[in-house]
């Protein structure tokens, strides 16, 4: 260090910071010794190899100034690729191409700009470090003196601490001003809808088909082999022009034929399933997210999202993960023509708990 | 007040650029009679900023930033924030007729028919991940260093309400394709939100304008990517950074540097140079990634549909530690009372979550309090000296790494052939566990690493040397640390439990009562820095010891 004007004074960072009288107070905690070590200051400089040999400080200006240009190079190599590789419709390869070298071309010139910079500053640049000295971050007294008498002259003027009856309407004024804001928000949701009510129910209705998700085909019964399991969606969803998402976000059923031995069903829901075949809304009880994997051979339905296991064979209860109730499940029977149809909608909400579902 | 220890000043070389005239000198000087900028070029252009590597992760969150708002406004010109259903006709063939929502197909043209587009999307994203992951790294620096202290603890609240608003523009931007994903994404927000009591059914229905999905969402968080958030963030960097001017950065403790000074480089030249062109560095390697790393695939998960799902799925890493809480809520914690349902294996890791992110935002001032220290601190704390407070952050990593692990906790059962339920015990145990387990250890290590310290300083270190004395006896030659090195390890704030005493109504009030509590839980075993009577003693006390004179 060239210069230190006052390294050598100093004893520990702590002691001496502003504010130290401080320290000793009862508040404070800090132990500040007057036996402690003093600081050495600055240690000797030591020249870089650039500063004692002239050939390496040349290197080092030629090393700069070629990456400098290799940065030029690397632009017009991104911009020859623009035009050099071309994305052809249909060809996802030559997405790749366009994607790799014109990021190459732009990584070369703006790394070699980036090292090229850092390089100047550390081999060529002056090396020497300078010096700052710290000030306490609190204005100077006469500063905080003339701060204080500017707000009290402020308020001798404006009558603000004397004349309450105009402060405190103003207050008020202020607090309820932007209430109005706040309902104009109750616009961000449709007017004529009550959410507690579109939550309880689903486009499944009694003599709903249950159709393939997404063609939208009916399921025979005696084409659910055992075993086997179809995402469904009910009859006419998939022919929706509006609001088909928002239904099938909340109609999406699994269908799953087991051998009816395996299946423990309560006594008033036997009538729900038909010969080994249930119907349980995908939408899980957790937070919603599509309860899509079924591992055949336990029966188990996994949620991907949260880890939560229902148990098929047991009305979907929540073996394990977070969620807490089974998945609803939708009573189903067969039409003259065989087909799989609804006996009615779920006979309680489907998806995530929510405060009103109760 | 720049204290400048080069051949040349400022002043000089104003006089010189005087000297040389012509055009830069006439363009200076219209500028200056405008602006008055000289005053500013006098006050910032020979700024002295310490160089260490670590002050470099504030400057890698800064320089993703600003890469980030290029890349996104380029992708702004092309993206169309609307849910209204197209059928898809680009170059994409699989997708090829498949109804989606204009989002998602101006997505798919930004990646398959727009020259450099994938390119753009791929650097946003890339640079998205890094803006967060540095703001996190540089957040464990400033704490792990104590550079929160007095007088900067306002700096660390406006540096954690980035760092809730960088994930808040991440989640915001991940769900703006409307890709399969980003939708089960929503999904997840809306039931989490769902679980709030009393208001959550309606605040979902307003933030969706109706049922999920809606066909508003995409809408309303392009408004929030794209305006709020960023002006917001804009601000509190302006602010953060203007902070940073004001209170000077901080140093690591070395010979020379004192409370009362700022050692290093000026702004002008080397530091705008360094500074400059790491910017160039990280934009680079942030090319360099995206150049060659896919991320986020949309064309490979299709539009958005609530019925299908793949497995595996994972939320963008920094959502983890909340998607991995939800994850290690043991079954059945939700019940009904009243006719209300409680979801609190929803509700609850809100609150944990919301308790854990509040511990770190107000920590400055919990320290603050205990310490009773008033004073400025500007000398930067090696983690090994302040061990209660390291031992408190291991603890925290801990947690929010157990929370961070369980996200993929189907991916490790899978990976590793371990059971689904055996990952998620584990990790429940971690979460739990963990933080005290890693408290205890991180201490030890501390204090440990102090009491090396002081070996080091009062015998020196050892050199490896085996030498015998003329009576036989061997001996290690130990070799004395210079003084330079020496105040490395001795300059450090040394603390001792509160002592409490009864205050001039002869009483002691609970706060007080509490904070001795706090204060011997945080300084009761303390290793006090070496003093110079113990230097005197040591090279005194010891005369069979040989140092390498």
């Amino acid at each position: 260090m060239a210069k230190d004007d006052n390294g050598a004074e100093d004893v520990t960072a702590a002691a001496d910071s502003p504010g130290a009288q401080l320290a000793t107070s009862a508040a404070s905690t800090a132990v500040v010794t007057p036996d402690a070590l003093v600081n050495p200051g600055f240690p000797p400089h030591r020249p870089r190899i650039t500063d004692l040999d002239h050939k390496e400080e040349r290197k080092a200006e030629r090393t700069v100034y070629t990456l400098f240009y290799v940065s030029i190079v690397g632009s017009v190599f991104a911009i020859a690729a623009y035009m050099a590789f071309p994305i052809v419709a249909e060809d996802p390869g030559s997405v790749r191409l366009n994607n790799l070298f014109i990021g190459i071309g732009l990584s070369l010139a703006l790394l070699a700009i980036g090292i090229g910079a850092v390089h100047w500053g550390k081999a060529l640049m002056s090396d020497h470090e300078g010096v700052d000295e710290r000030h306490p971050v609190r204005g100077t007294e006469p500063v905080r003196a003339r701060a204080v008498e500017i707000f009290q002259q402020a308020n001798e003027e404006s009558g603000f601490g004397r004349r309450t009856l105009i402060r405190n309407s103003l207050i008020g004024a202020l607090v309820v001003f932007p209430l109005p804001a706040v309902v104009l928000f109750r616009g961000l949701g449709p007017m004529d809808q009550d959410p507690v009510a579109l939550l309880g129910e689903t486009m499944w209705k009694k003599g709903v088909r249950l159709t393939m998700d997404p063609s939208g085909t009916p399921i025979k019964a005696s084409d659910v082999t055992l075993g086997s399991s179809f995402h469904v969606i009910p009859e006419g969803l998939s022919e929706m022009e509006h609001g088909r998402l928002e239904e099938k976000a909340k109609a999406a059923v699994l269908l799953i034929r087991m051998d009816p031995a395996d299946l423990v069903e309560e006594e008033d829901r036997k009538s729900w399933s038909y010969d080994g075949i249930v119907a349980y809304s995908k939408i899980c009880t957790h937070v919603g997210c599509p309860v899509a994997l079924y591992e055949q051979h336990t029966h188990h339905l996994l949620c991907p999202c949260h880890q939560s296991q229902f148990d098929v064979e047991n009305h979907c209860k929540v073996i394990f993960g977070p969620a807490k109730r089974a998945l609803p499940q939708l009573p189903i029977a067969v039409d003259a023509e065989g087909y799989l149809i609804a006996q009615s909608d779920f006979t309680e909400p489907v998806g995530p708990s929510f405060w009103e579902r109760a | 007040m720049t204290t400048l220890t080069t051949r040349e000043s400022a002043e000089d070389q104003a006089v010189g650029a005087k000297k040389t005239g012509g055009f830069t000198a006439a363009a200076a000087n219209y500028i200056d009679e405008r602006t008055s900028i000289s005053g500013a070029v006098k006050e910032l252009g020979r700024k002295i900023f310490p160089d260490h590597w670590s002050f470099l992760l504030g400057e890698v969150a800064l320089y993703s930033f600003v890469i980030i708002l290029l890349s996104g406004s380029f992708l702004t010109f092309f993206f169309q924030a609307s849910m209204a259903e197209v059928i898809y006709d680009g170059s994409y063939a699989p997708l090829k007729g498949i109804p989606m929502s204009a989002a998602m197909s101006s997505t798919m043209d930004i990646s398959f028919d727009i020259r450099g587009g994938l390119l753009m999307r791929q650097v946003h994203h890339w640079a998205a991940l890094l803006f967060v992951a540095s703001i996190g790294l540089h957040m464990l620096r400033i704490y792990f260093t104590g550079a929160f202290r007095k007088p900067r603890e306002l700096n660390w609240v406006i540096g954690f309400v980035l760092f809730i608003l960088a994930m808040a523009e991440g989640f915001t931007g991940y769900s703006l394709p409307d890709d399969l994903l980003s939708g089960n994404g929503l999904r997840i927000i809306d039931g989490l939100i769902k679980g709030i009591p009393v208001a959550g059914t309606w605040v979902s229905f307003l933030l969706f304008g109706g049922e999920f999905p809606g066909t508003d969402i995409v809408g309303r968080l392009y408004s929030l990517h794209i305006l709020l958030l960023p002006a917001i963030i804009v601000a509190l960097i302006a602010m953060h950074l203007l902070f940073v001017v004001v209170h000077k950065h901080t140093q690591y403790p070395a010979a020379g540097h004192t409370n009362q000074n700022v050692v290093g480089y000026p702004v002008l030249p080397v530091y705008a140079a360094k500074a400059g062109g790491f910017f160039f560095i990280v934009f680079g390697v942030v090319m360099l990634i995206a150049s060659f790393f896919t991320i986020n695939p949309i064309w490979n998960y299709g539009p958005y549909d609530p019925s299908p799902v793949s497995a595996g799925t994972q939320p963008d890493w920094y959502i983890g530690f909340a998607d991995g809480a939800m994850r290690l809520i043991p079954t059945g914690w939700e019940f009904v009372w009243l006719n209300h349902t409680y979801s609190l294996n929803i509700f609850l890791v809100l609150v944990v979550v919301g308790l854990f992110i509040v511990t770190v935002m107000i920590y400055p001032f919990i320290e603050g309090w205990i310490t009773g220290d008033k004073r400025e601190h500007h000398v930067l704390d090696r983690p090994r000296n302040a061990p209660t407070r390291t031992a408190i952050g291991a603890a925290g990593v801990t947690f929010y790494a157990s929370l961070w692990a369980a996200a993929s906790s189907d991916i490790m059962a899978t990976h590793f052939h371990l059971t689904m339920e055996g990952v998620i015990h584990t990790l429940q145990a971690t979460t739990l566990l963990g933080p005290f387990v890693a408290f205890f250890i991180a201490k030890r290590v501390c204090l440990a690493l102090q009491k090396k310290d002081r070996e080091i300083v009062l015998h020196g270190y050892e050199s490896g040397r085996i030498v015998r004395l003329p009576g036989g006896e061997f001996v290690e030659v130990h070799q004395p640390v210079d003084e330079y090195e020496r105040w490395k390890l001795v300059s450090y704030s040394d603390f001792k439990p509160l002592m409490l005493r009864p205050n001039a109504q002869g009483k002691i009030g609970a706060s007080e009562k509490i904070r001795a509590g706090l204060s011997r839980w945080f300084f009761e075993d303390r290793i006090t820095p070496v003093t110079q009577t113990e230097l005197n003693h040591a090279h005194g006390d010891h005369p069979a010891e040989i140092t390498d004179k």
